[in-house]
């Protein structure tokens, strides 16, 4: 069973149907024995980055997070992929989930914010895996940026400036984009996250 | 680089697509999220869906159509019309829309779109406007492009940009219907104001009418809808004719 977690920032109604349509089982929950009981751990979010940290520590979350993920595959959707890096700065300063290490900043760039629309994929540091989605359209929609070492960085994306698109550490995944709201692309972007964290490879660093 | 949007809006009354605004004659072309489903398949990079709704039904049917398309379209999509008060927005919102646009409530309370955009986010507060040529300036309209607000349209976006709106829907009433071109200088006198994306609305009665205005003028995207209802022109037609006059566009 796959789990997203549910702590009241956005709609997850497009997620869980992304995961259904690849067959498998998805549970919407903020309970920790749910949570601890599935198989992967799933971060959406849309909103600030202060807020949603408030809204994880108000549900006692963060602990049991940062624990899980150590234990089993992870992905943080959008603002949720923010909330793996250790620090916030959308409102003032906040600390993230420290699962990926670095912070999230306003993109600096000479083009408009949010930085809102389909935007091309480019495939870092050789990343196999990920290799068939370069030069691929996913939907993005977001003022601020993981700021991290190049080598946590799977995919970016060009606007003016390298965004992080996909972040991994080991088990650890985000995608700053939304794979639900990126057509059969985004389905084909989850499926690859779920067979290789099924091939049971990487370990937290 | 982020690819210029093309997007279908779908006018929706009392649950069904209907065809055109004008309260007469209006014609029932379908069920709204098959259509959007649809368009998405076809490659539009986002739906618009517009409530025409005159009741209470019309709206709460709106919420469970918010909601299927949730679960079955798997691009973005934006709901308008009707929309008075955060409430509205919370309520869409949560039944799965990724945006909701307010027009002439923005207009009454600009507090609107700064409570929408402190509370959801600026990436979900769509500020659409209805503009109308008057001598060198344009007005900002309501009531379906019917009445004249007096207010400037490019102060007014520039307004619900710094009150947070995080995108506009610009729609030209003096080319809406024409089906000769969106409205270029209109589209560029908005776009040169303002910092965050708009999106053009009509004018639009082919394909070349999409390049024309993204080659021209640096919108970021372009919406239509007669064209695409009853396949008169498919987004995939649209995105060709795109890629040919060299827009960067997505390929589906």
């Amino acid at each position: 069973m796959i789990a997203i977690v549910d702590y009241g920032m956005g709609n997850v109604a497009s997620v869980r149907t992304a995961f259904q349509r690849l067959g498998y089982e998805v549970e919407i929950t903020d309970s920790i024995e749910r949570l601890e009981a599935s198989t992967h751990i799933i971060l959406p979010g849309v909103g600030s980055f202060q807020a949603a940290v408030q809204e994880i520590n108000q549900r006692n979350l963060a602990e049991p997070l940062r624990r899980l993920a150590k234990e089993k595959p992870f992905l943080g959707i959008c603002l949720g992929m923010q909330l793996l890096f250790d620090k916030g700065y959308e409102n003032g300063s906040s600390n993230g989930l420290g699962l990926i290490p670095g912070e999230v900043t306003r993109i600096e760039t000479e083009y408009i914010l949010p930085h809102i629309g389909w935007n091309q994929l480019q495939i870092e540091n050789n990343n196999q895996a990920f290799a068939p989605f370069q030069d691929k359209h996913v939907y993005f929609v977001h003022s601020f940026q993981a700021r991290t070492d190049q080598q946590y960085l799977v995919a970016t994306a060009d606007y003016g400036t390298k965004v992080p698109g996909i972040v991994q550490n080991g088990p650890v995944y985000g995608m700053q984009f939304h794979p639900e709201k990126s057509g059969e692309v985004g389905v084909d972007l989850l499926k690859v996250f779920m067979e290789e964290t099924n091939s049971d490879r990487g370990q937290l660093a | 680089m982020i690819a210029k949007r093309i997007i279908p809006c779908l006018d929706v009354k009392e649950g069904k697509v209907v065809k055109g605004t004008n309260f007469v004659g209006l014609r029932e072309l379908g069920d709204p999220v098959e259509m959007a489903s649809n368009y998405s398949k076809d490659g539009a990079d986002e739906i618009i869906f517009l409530d025409i709704s005159a009741t209470n039904e019309g709206r709460q049917t709106m919420i469970d159509i918010v909601r299927r398309t949730a679960e079955q379209v798997y691009v973005p999509f934006t709901v308008g019309g009707g929309v008075r008060t955060i409430e509205d927005v919370n309520r869409l919102l949560k039944a799965g829309a990724d945006k909701v646009g307010m027009n002439s409530a923005a207009v009454n309370n600009p507090q609107l779109i700064t409570e929408s955009s402190d509370r959801f986010g600026a990436q979900c507060t769509v500020v659409a406007i209805d503009a109308k040529r008057v001598g060198d300036k344009w007005h900002v309209m309501t009531h379906g492009g019917s009445k004249d607000t007096g207010m400037d349209a490019i102060e007014w976006a520039k307004e619900a940009e710094s009150r947070g709106a995080g995108e506009i829907l610009l729609t030209s009433v003096d080319t809406d219907g024409v089906k000769d071109g969106f409205d270029l200088a209109l589209t560029e006198a908005v776009v040169s104001a303002v910092r965050i994306p708009v999106i053009a609305s009509g004018g639009v009665g082919k394909p070349e009418h999409f390049p024309e205005v993204f080659n021209q003028t640096d919108v970021s995207a372009g919406l239509a809808a007669s064209i695409f209802h009853e396949s008169t022109f498919t987004v995939k037609q649209v995105k060709e004719v795109c890629t040919e006059q060299g827009v960067n566009i997505r390929e589906a």
